[in-house]
């Protein structure tokens, strides 16, 4: 399983032709206390860099874009009932979604861990 | 801890618990004039009531109608219910207490003479479904200010009855709609930037349109070569807020709307930040097709919980004949509503209707008031002063505050600051709540969301140069305090009723009703 990283600061982990996707810690700490999430429909097409959720926190209201081609396949109920799982552990339980991967080939596009922490150092 | 009052109460301090400084609480949590007040159920009991009701008749029968429980509501005599809600006031702010520096809200006075106007009899005692030659001077009103805001905006034309500003947006974008379908084009694509007003991108949605955003430069206007770049035959039009919510005006204006004409698309402009350029710009000079005009904000018509908007629409030739139901028309020398029984005469292509009425009468008097009080040049001298009140209070706080657009050149109508440079763990809603202590409502926090920690300060022409200088030391102390890191301020306000409520609760677990007994 390998963890990508996009510049929207969604991470997600790819295993075999699965795809989960989640915020990142560093977007949670930015967003604050989140409040309330708008997951996809399961069986939704995606297209990479189009709309998939919305995030809504104390101070905004931000989309979250499908950072790879696919269709959804799941997505974390637990965040309905408790979207401070967003905040409090966003790279785990905290996930928003599952898809399948459309087009590995986008994979070549993303950052990897080191990569992305690089991104955010100089934000 | 203020020194200045020492022995002030504050808001961890319950009643019975001793004050600071060895004075007690008092026995009723009141603070002298600063009032607890409970809930309306929470007062009052449900034997009483302040209206007198005949005594119901031994064989009266109303059958399955017949209450079979208590009717839930609290039995207040008159004096309780009005002292309830002139306590409850008093706890509100309000630009009749003070500078009100909310950010593309234009909180401006409302003058007197628009009250005085309104309550005529012959305005204020009118019905929506009085004949018509009953109430021409009421039409004439309607007509008088549709002339005015056609002739400041170098417009078509102009629909009265949209009710506020999103209202507004809406029927701008549904005469778009409407063009595009009589030409039977099927664009779906509008276009808004990221300078623009939160509520555009909802519009264009509601309408069934697809959005797409264009990003801003570096400078806080739209990307004018992306936006160009962009158009093709899928793009029905533009959607721009100008000025923008980074209180900058979009130079390239008349370049965009030239590029979306030509590419078959209209153009949009919201106007809410009106007040900055009236009297000075006419947006149809800079090719703008529909605009909607916040009576309540550039013309000065309550708003805020003090009355309702109004949004008229003003149009472009190319948009005015799908203009919605009713319209004001001079016919056989008297004023008639067009409406759907004669619209095949006069407005045959009206997209429909949006209000059951013709608007929002109350504030069209009022607005009119204003106009006719102020005259052209008056009205000039407004959009002058609004802009120079927020480039004197941005110049006078560049230095504490980072202006993330201060380079960009003056400011129009509001300033904006972001929260660069505050101490670790300082943010822009402590500042927000520390002017609460200083007795100001807060500026619009964290919005436009291009800048990060946004504080938009919006002072409108209404305030006096000490006004300002006040309002500007109050947010320069504040400033200071969390450069410096204060902790104090981490907890303020400690003056205030109630403190940091838990908005994080309030928002997941919203208790909206009353769930007592």
């Amino acid at each position: 399983m390998a963890r990508y990283f996009t510049e929207e600061h969604e991470w997600l982990d790819v295993d075999g032709d699965t795809v989960t996707v989640g915020i990142t810690d560093f977007a949670q700490g930015q967003l604050g206390d989140i409040v309330f999430v708008e997951l996809p429909a399961v069986g939704l097409d995606l297209t990479q860099g189009g709309d998939a959720a919305v995030v809504e926190s104390v101070k905004a209201a931000s989309d979250i874009y499908a950072p790879v081609d696919g269709t959804v396949s799941e997505a974390n109920d637990a965040l309905d009932a408790d979207p401070a799982l967003a905040n409090s552990d966003p790279e785990g339980e905290g996930w928003f979604f599952r898809m399948s991967l459309g087009d590995a080939s986008q994979l070549g596009g993303l950052m990897d861990a080191a990569a992305y922490k690089n991104f955010c150092d100089n934000l | 801890m203020s020194t200045l009052n020492p022995a002030g109460w504050r808001p961890e301090m319950t009643s019975g618990e001793a004050g600071a400084g060895g004075v007690p609480a008092t026995f009723t949590g009141n603070r002298a004039l600063m009032l607890e007040e409970p809930l309306i159920f929470e007062i009052g009991t449900r034997e009483t009531t302040g209206v007198d009701f005949d005594e119901v008749a031994e064989d009266f029968d109303l059958g399955p109608l017949t209450r079979s429980a208590p009717i839930g509501l609290a039995g207040l005599s008159e004096s309780e219910t009005v002292r309830h809600y002139t306590r409850l006031s008093r706890q509100n702010y309000a630009i009749d207490l003070g500078l009100f520096p909310l950010g593309s809200c234009t909180m401006k006075h409302n003058p007197r003479l628009n009250e005085k106007v309104a309550r005529m009899a012959g305005f204020g005692d009118v019905h929506p479904l009085q004949p018509q030659e009953t109430v021409q001077g009421a039409l004439a009103v309607i007509h008088e200010l549709a002339d005015w805001l056609v002739k400041l905006t170098g417009m078509a034309s102009v629909a009265m009855s949209p009710k506020a500003g999103a209202h507004g947006e809406l029927c701008g974008i549904l005469c778009i709609k409407a063009a595009l379908e009589a030409r039977g084009e099927d664009r779906r694509v509008l276009l808004v930037p990221e300078s623009a007003h939160g509520t555009n991108p909802a519009t264009a949605a509601f309408a069934g349109f697809t959005v797409e955003g264009i990003p801003a430069t570096s400078e806080g206007r739209v990307d004018s070569d992306a936006l160009i770049a962009r158009l093709g035959p899928d793009v029905a039009g533009v959607m721009i807020t100008n000025p923008n919510t980074c209180g900058l005006f979009e130079r390239d204006m008349k370049k965009i709307s030239d590029a979306v004409h030509a590419a078959g698309g209209y153009v949009y402009c919201d106007g809410a930040n009106f007040n900055a350029i009236v009297g000075r710009v006419r947006p149809g000079d800079l090719g703008v097709d529909a605009m909607h005009i916040n009576l309540h904000k550039t013309f000065s018509t309550p708003h805020g919980g003090g009355g309702p908007g109004s949004g008229p629409v003003v149009l472009s030739a190319a948009l005015a004949p799908y203009a919605p139901l009713p319209v004001v028309k001079p016919v056989d020398g008297k004023l008639r509503l067009v409406e759907e029984e004669n619209a095949a005469d006069h407005q045959p292509d009206s997209f429909g209707r949006m209000t059951a009425f013709h608007g929002q009468m109350g504030m069209f008097t009022r607005a009119l008031t204003y106009i006719l009080s102020h005259g052209s040049d008056g009205l000039r001298q407004v959009a002058e002063d609004a802009v120079l009140n927020a480039n004197y209070v941005l110049r006078s706080l560049d230095d504490v505050l980072e202006a993330p657009f201060g380079a960009s050149g003056p400011c129009m109508h509001e300033a904006l600051f972001s929260d660069r440079g505050l101490a670790d763990g300082f943010s822009t809603n402590d500042i927000a709540k520390g002017l609460i202590d200083e007795g100001y409502h807060p500026m619009t926090v964290y919005f436009p969301l291009v800048v990060h920690g946004a504080m938009l300060v919006e002072p409108t022409e209404t305030e006096s140069l000490d006004v300002l200088d006040q309002f500007i030391g109050a947010l320069r102390s504040l400033a200071i305090r969390a450069k410096q890191g204060d902790e104090a301020l981490k907890t303020a306000p400690h003056f205030a009723p109630r403190a940091r409520l838990d908005e994080t609760l309030a928002a997941r677990k919203p208790v909206l009703s009353w769930q007592g007994e």
